[in-house]
């Protein structure tokens, strides 16, 4: 006899909520897509799991079951690029890395900075494997010159603002949006490099640019550009969110401001975390090339203990897809980023758990719990009632980085070939099993 | 005859003194066939060299075309104006199609750092980087070199002083690291905002004070200063560029007794360097190049003697 109480019940497994402060063995119950209950072991729950088939039952024995997984800095490329990724395959490798909530980026083509084209990217989500949140552009057409119309965005679903890919260089536009933003309580999301002071720099200046003869961007760029923001929002208010930070100036800069009570957020990626400039020379290889760009050991230092002590809030992956084409190329004239999306539950566990910086309640806080928080969305717990979004991963799981296993459409990864530690078991979305391994 | 350790020449940085000894020495042979009559010497041929030029560039490529020539290899110039590149076609492709013809070696000049690394992951060609953005250009720094040796009998235990803009120079970090190599103390000199990043970790004496910088040393090489230089901020202007930096004779005083001037090329006259000074007997700018001759002759020789079917 089949159960028709629950969907499904996950077994066995660790459950990790920060929100709620499990951390030990229970079984989570899930039935119409929704959480009904956590419980520990119990005869009345002994019962009701005997009572299950066998389909209803995921085993998560030495597994760790945690909210599912929301990343806040995603590119979907689509519309415009779809030869790179498309928001079905993007959502695919989401789910893949255990992401059940992912914020795209605005500066697709066309930009997203009306309605018509956030109402696009919906409607591709509405059968993707992870749920799209939008983000809408801070100005028309990433220009930097006028505001989008934010309250057109907001209406249409949009959860923040960002010309991501730019910074915002007018200071005067910046203010304004920060002080529109206020009125829609949505953060404005902030990719800080001075354009002027980036001097067309394609890695971080630094003895490593000198010696290859690229043109460095220098992480005074990042810090006041940071800087300069911290001051807007400090005289007009509003929520400001920086974007990928990658260096000791600008995690010092956000941790004096929050010191002083300033409401900011920040996010920090993978790559920023482990790699550092000193990778470039070795190859050219063009999937190094990032903005910003990979920093020094002592920039890498600064932002783990930026992410340990609690000045950066979330980590983000970043997911920049691009053709294999596109990468295949001389270093300085790539496009800059990385896919990430994959990766990334592995990298923090391999890099950050393992060598002791955080542990998994940190890490799922700043994976989940904190990227609900910052922009007001459902998930990031598992509590009663709200959607069965859940990721099962195992912890110990060794695996290594291959290209030819990325859900995503690009391959542009400068972890292939990396040995990991922990992978992502199985994804699942509103109850239903988006991945399994 | 000894065998470099490497099939390709992409810069000097970690180049083994050993290579660089063989090098200096195999140009002189070839510094003597330029004295012949008839400068030529069949060593390569049945060789063909593809000369890839993604940059103006006169002297260069002219200095190895006739390098080859008198090497009796069959040489081949691409340039971007006459290439495909303008229809959008990659790197990768490009060369793939014309080593399709056969191939044997291939000189590249190329703006982005890192150009030449890139064709060795796409073609079976040794590569000669001939100036790769502003990171190194090999044969001019072991033509500096030579030049320095030939006069002195040595390298270990003079001083260079190289002037100009360390920021922007593929030749000065060629010489910086090949003249290291050598055991030569390397001291640099520029605006301060031509020196770049972190530039004290060359290991080099780093002056922005052109007297103490050529107190004591035997070897000034003066690098060409741009004018773009000036125009994105880099310095006020070239005059004022050349009451700090510009070498006079009035400031060669401060120099060893035999003391050489040296000069890339091209010279902007009355800029970077007077013209007493760079047709004085002191200088071998001149020199330069022809051993350039002599030196690129030697590096092609050496890195074909690599290849298992060469004769």
């Amino acid at each position: 006899m089949t159960s028709k109480k629950y969907d499904m019940v996950i077994i066995n497994g660790r459950v990790i909520d920060p929100a709620l402060g499990f951390g030990k063995e229970a079984d989570v119950f899930i039935k119409d897509g929704k959480i009904v209950k956590i419980e520990n072991r119990n005869p009345k729950t002994e019962k009701e799991i005997k009572t299950c088939s066998e389909d209803q039952i995921v085993d998560a024995k030495d597994k760790i079951v945690v909210p599912g997984l929301i990343d806040v800095h995603v590119h979907l490329r689509e519309p415009g690029r779809e030869d790179a990724e498309t928001i079905a395959s993007g959502c695919k490798a989401a789910a893949a890395g255990g992401f059940t909530s992912v914020c795209c980026m605005p500066n697709t083509m066309p930009r997203i900075d009306n309605q018509e084209t956030v109402k696009f990217v919906q409607d591709r989500a509405k059968v993707a494997d992870a749920r799209v949140y939008v983000v809408g552009a801070i100005t028309k057409n990433i220009e930097g010159k006028e505001l989008s119309e934010i309250g057109d965005l907001v209406k249409m679903g949009c959860v923040a603002i960002t010309d991501d890919g730019h910074y915002v260089q007018n200071p005067e536009i910046m203010r304004r949006a920060l002080e529109y933003a206020k009125m829609f309580d949505i953060p404005v999301m902030q990719h800080a490099e001075d354009l002027n002071l980036c001097g067309g720099g394609v890695m971080n200046e630094s003895f490593e640019s000198t010696r290859l003869g690229l043109k460095g961007a220098p992480a005074a760029a990042e810090e006041v550009a940071v800087r300069r923001d911290i001051t807007l929002t400090r005289m007009v208010g509003g929520r400001l969110h920086v974007q990928h930070v990658s260096c000791k100036g600008a995690v010092d800069a956000i941790r004096e401001a929050k010191a002083t009570g300033l409401n900011i957020t920040a996010e920090a990626c993978p790559h920023h975390l482990i790699l550092t400039d000193e990778e470039i020379g070795k190859e050219f290889n063009t999937n190094l090339r990032v903005n910003p760009p990979l920093r020094t050991i002592t920039d890498r230092q600064a932002v783990i203990e930026g992410l340990v002590d609690g000045t950066i809030d979330c980590i983000a992956s970043d997911h920049a897809p691009h053709s294999e084409e596109s990468k295949d190329c001389e270093f300085d004239l790539a496009p800059p980023g990385m896919i990430g999306l994959e990766t990334t539950v592995g990298l923090i566990k391999t890099f950050m758990i393992d060598k002791g910086y955080l542990n998994w309640a940190d890490a799922i806080r700043m994976m989940s719990y904190n990227p609900a928080k910052i922009l007001n969305l459902p998930g990031g717990s598992l509590a009663e009632g709200s959607d069965a979004d859940i990721t099962i991963i195992d912890p110990d799981k060794k695996w290594t980085v291959k290209a030819d296993r990325f859900r995503s459409k690009s391959k542009n990864s400068p972890f292939v070939g990396m040995k990991l530690n922990g992978q992502v078991y199985k994804t699942i979305l509103g109850g239903r099993v988006v991945f399994e391994q | 005859m000894g065998k470099l350790s490497s099939r390709h020449l992409l810069g000097l940085e970690n180049v083994p003194k050993e290579d660089i000894s063989l090098i200096l020495e195999t140009s002189n042979s070839f510094r003597e066939v330029l004295e012949r009559q008839v400068k030529k010497v069949p060593t390569l041929r049945g060789i063909t060299v593809l000369n890839l030029f993604y940059e103006p560039s006169t002297r260069t490529r002219i200095s190895f075309e006739l390098a080859e020539k008198r090497l009796s290899a069959d040489t081949i110039n691409f340039s971007t104006s006459t290439s495909s590149v303008k229809k959008g076609e990659s790197l990768r492709d490009t060369v793939q199609n014309i080593e399709a013809m056969k191939i044997d070696m291939t000189v590249v000049r190329h703006s982005s750092s890192g150009a030449p690394y890139f064709l060795t992951q796409c073609m079976d060609s040794n590569i000669i980087n001939a100036g790769d953005g502003a990171h190194e250009h090999p044969t001019q720094g072991l033509l500096d070199m030579y030049t320095i040796w030939k006069k002195y009998g040595k390298l270990d235990g003079l001083r260079v002083v190289l002037v100009g803009d360390i920021k922007h120079s593929r030749v000065i970090r060629s010489n910086i690291w090949g003249l290291k190599t050598m055991g030569a103390s390397v001291a640099l000199c520029g605006p301060s905002t031509l020196l770049p990043a972190e530039v004290e970790k060359f290991g080099c004496d780093v002056y922005t004070n052109l007297d103490e910088a050529l107190d004591g040393a035997d070897v000034v090489n003066v690098m060409r200063i741009q004018l773009e230089r000036q125009q994105s901020g880099m310095f006020p202007s070239q005059r004022e560029y050349t009451n700090l930096f510009g070498i006079s004779k009035e400031r060669l005083k401060l120099l060893n007794k035999n003391y050489t001037v040296m000069h890339p090329g091209p010279m902007n006259r009355g800029v970077e360097i007077t013209s007493e000074v760079a047709d004085s007997d002191n200088s071998v700018i001149l020199d330069q190049v022809t051993n350039g001759q002599a030196v690129r002759m030697a590096v092609l020789y050496l890195l074909s003697g690599r290849k298992e079917d060469a004769e």
